[in-house]
């Protein structure tokens, strides 16, 4: 398979993107890193490539469009407005160095507030429809759901931020709701900690920026969450119940609106997983057989905060053949004041060529 | 063809790794002037000693230069990406011990744990406007360890030397640095998280994977390994 070849079937991804309605768009390969590091932390160093510039500072060979299409659409776009894009992204392999560094990717993007389920359904179908020869299996998600379980969470506002902040970090998150819980033990420092009635009276130098008041906030808030109690067990067996769900979307529906019998909170959320298999089923998707896992692209796609999907070949050791989501709050951090809901997904034509047999 | 021996071209770590050598027989010393970048092996027929700086010895093991070689854990597990598959350990010299260890300052009363670091890296960088940062030359080993525990909101600042001074200087928050005794940090008013270190350190004996050996240099390997019991 030549690199002709590839871009021959980017090209065509995107003439069937273009033909849904969207504007060509191309943004440069080196972004800045500081914005991509900001956003995602020091951790995207592992996945991209960093490269010092004379001038700019650090700058990060593109590891996906969309930041840069966010970005591109929060200064200048009209609304409301849908996008495609093909070319190289890079990503650093120091994991699995026999899987690519650098490929292509074709993307198709939409800014537009009217029927956010029904743009989700929209983009979703398009991917559907063109991925259908290839006989991929679509995986589907709604991290928005889980956002919306912690946020009516019987507990301090520290407490749900603290949760929040690391929702796309399963193991963190697992672990705070284990302390919080009382699960997990207090560790002993912090039981030595509040036990003293002035820690900061020690002789101890005050070095670096972060300053006495800083330190004292934090010990008067680790002393609140002390005396704030476990968190209900009825609470985490509820949130562990719903990262459970995996099922066709038809059950899952089911199975959620029976858990906001007991999780209220998220029964808003619930109800637009509802409009959106609505959607979708009136797009010609059959919502009785795919798959809905509520777990699905906490890990990997980190900028995802609602509808997430992706399409995985039956090659277990392959990365998936196209993802996508929803990521209202990413258009929000960029956007400088302004918002827009926005959802999108990206293929990768080289994935399909190998899929078709190309050599 | 001989087998290549790569070891430290300096200092105690050079020292001791003769010292280690000639205990099993192997007796390794520099000739020629002070200034001269060449040894001699005694004690064994077709080993070369290559002296190279301690640092420089994963990246040669990996490329396949020399075929053993004496550096720490820390600098192999830093500086050789998927390190498994190119060096394999063979000894554990018992000297130059060294833990990777994160430190913060001492006025630091609310941070003892990696959960501490991750929420006061939270605070910090609503209060400042930037992540909170850790200065290190281990890059890669201390992401790693970061990204384990979940810790986020903090960045890592590039420090060659003299890490410990750079919270006062205000160029860091936080340091990730080898130490033996802690006394540095002490003197710097830091104090190490109480946790698992990064990593433990020892200076070792490396075999490269990917050295092509003839039947011959096989044979001194074999030898070799004799002699040191390994």
């Amino acid at each position: 398979m030549s690199l002709t070849q590839t871009k021959a079937k980017a090209a065509e991804v995107r003439a069937v993107f273009e033909q849904a309605g969207a504007q060509v768009v191309d943004c440069a390969v080196l972004q800045s890193a500081e914005t991509l590091l900001d956003l995602y932390g020091e951790d995207i160093r592992t996945r991209a490539y960093v490269t010092p510039d004379p001038m700019r500072g650090e700058v990060m060979l593109r590891p996906d469009f969309t930041v840069p299409v966010v970005q591109m659409h929060m200064e200048q776009g009209a609304e409301p407005a849908r996008y495609t894009y093909s070319g190289e992204v890079f990503r650093r392999q120091e994991e699995h160095p026999e899987r690519a560094s650098e490929y292509l990717q074709v993307g198709y993007e939409v800014f537009d507030r009217t029927d956010p389920e029904a743009a989700d359904a929209e983009v979703f179908a398009l991917f559907a429809n063109y991925l259908a020869p290839y006989g991929t299996r679509a995986v589907t998600g709604d991290i928005g759901i889980l956002t919306a379980a912690v946020a009516g969470l019987k507990a301090s506002d520290r407490r749900r931020a603290a949760l929040m902040r690391h929702i796309w970090r399963p193991r963190r998150f697992r672990a705070l709701l284990d302390r919080f819980s009382g699960r997990l033990a207090v560790p002993v420092t912090r039981k030595a900690l509040l036990e003293l009635d002035d820690p900061m009276a020690g002789a101890v130098p005050m070095i670096g920026l972060r300053s006495h008041a800083e330190i004292s906030s934090r010990v008067d808030a680790l002393h609140a969450d002390a005396a704030e109690g476990p968190l209900a067990e009825e609470q985490v067996l509820l949130i562990e119940a719903l990262l459970k769900v995996s099922e066709t979307c038809e059950y899952a529906l089911e199975q959620l609106r029976d858990l906001a019998v007991d999780m209220p909170a998220i029964s808003e959320a619930v109800e637009r997983f509802a409009r959106r298999c609505d959607a979708l089923r009136a797009r010609g998707v059959d919502v009785t057989t795919l798959e809905f896992e509520a777990s699905y692209g906490r890990s990997s796609m980190e900028y995802y905060d609602g509808f997430v999907f992706g399409f995985l070949s039956a090659r277990a050791d392959w990365p998936a053949v196209a993802t996508g989501g929803r990521y209202d709050a990413l258009t929000r951090q960029l956007g400088k004041g302004s918002e827009i809901p926005a959802v999108g997904g990206v293929v990768r034509p080289g994935l399909l060529m190998q899929l078709e047999g190309v050599q | 063809m001989t087998l290549k021996l790569g070891v430290p071209s300096k200092g105690r770590l050079m020292e001791k790794t003769f010292d280690w050598f000639g205990e099993r027989g192997v007796k390794l010393a520099r000739t020629g002037s002070d200034r001269e970048y060449s040894g001699a092996v005694d004690g064994i027929e077709g080993v070369e000693l290559v002296l190279l700086s301690a640092g420089e010895i994963p990246r040669e093991l990996a490329a396949g230069r020399i075929h053993l070689g004496v550096t720490g854990t820390d600098l192999v597990q830093e500086k050789l990406v998927l390190w498994e598959q190119k060096v394999a350990p063979l000894a554990e010299l018992g000297f130059g011990f060294a833990d990777l260890i994160i430190a913060v300052p001492q006025a630091w009363v609310d941070v003892d744990t990696l959960d501490d670091l991750d929420a006061a890296a939270s605070g910090f960088r609503a209060a400042h406007g930037f992540r909170l940062r850790i200065a290190t030359k281990y890059h890669r080993l201390v992401r790693a360890y970061l990204h384990r525990a979940g810790v986020a909101d903090y960045q890592l600042v590039d420090s060659q030397g003299a890490t410990e001074g750079t919270v006062k200087n205000l160029t860091a928050e936080a340091v990730a640095d080898i130490t033996s005794t802690g006394e540095t940090l002490r003197a710097n008013h830091l104090k190490i998280l109480a946790e698992e270190p990064v990593l433990r350190s020892q200076a070792t004996l490396f075999r490269s994977r990917t050295a092509d050996m003839t039947d011959t240099e096989r044979a001194t390997l074999e030898q070799l390994e004799e002699m040191l019991g390994t």
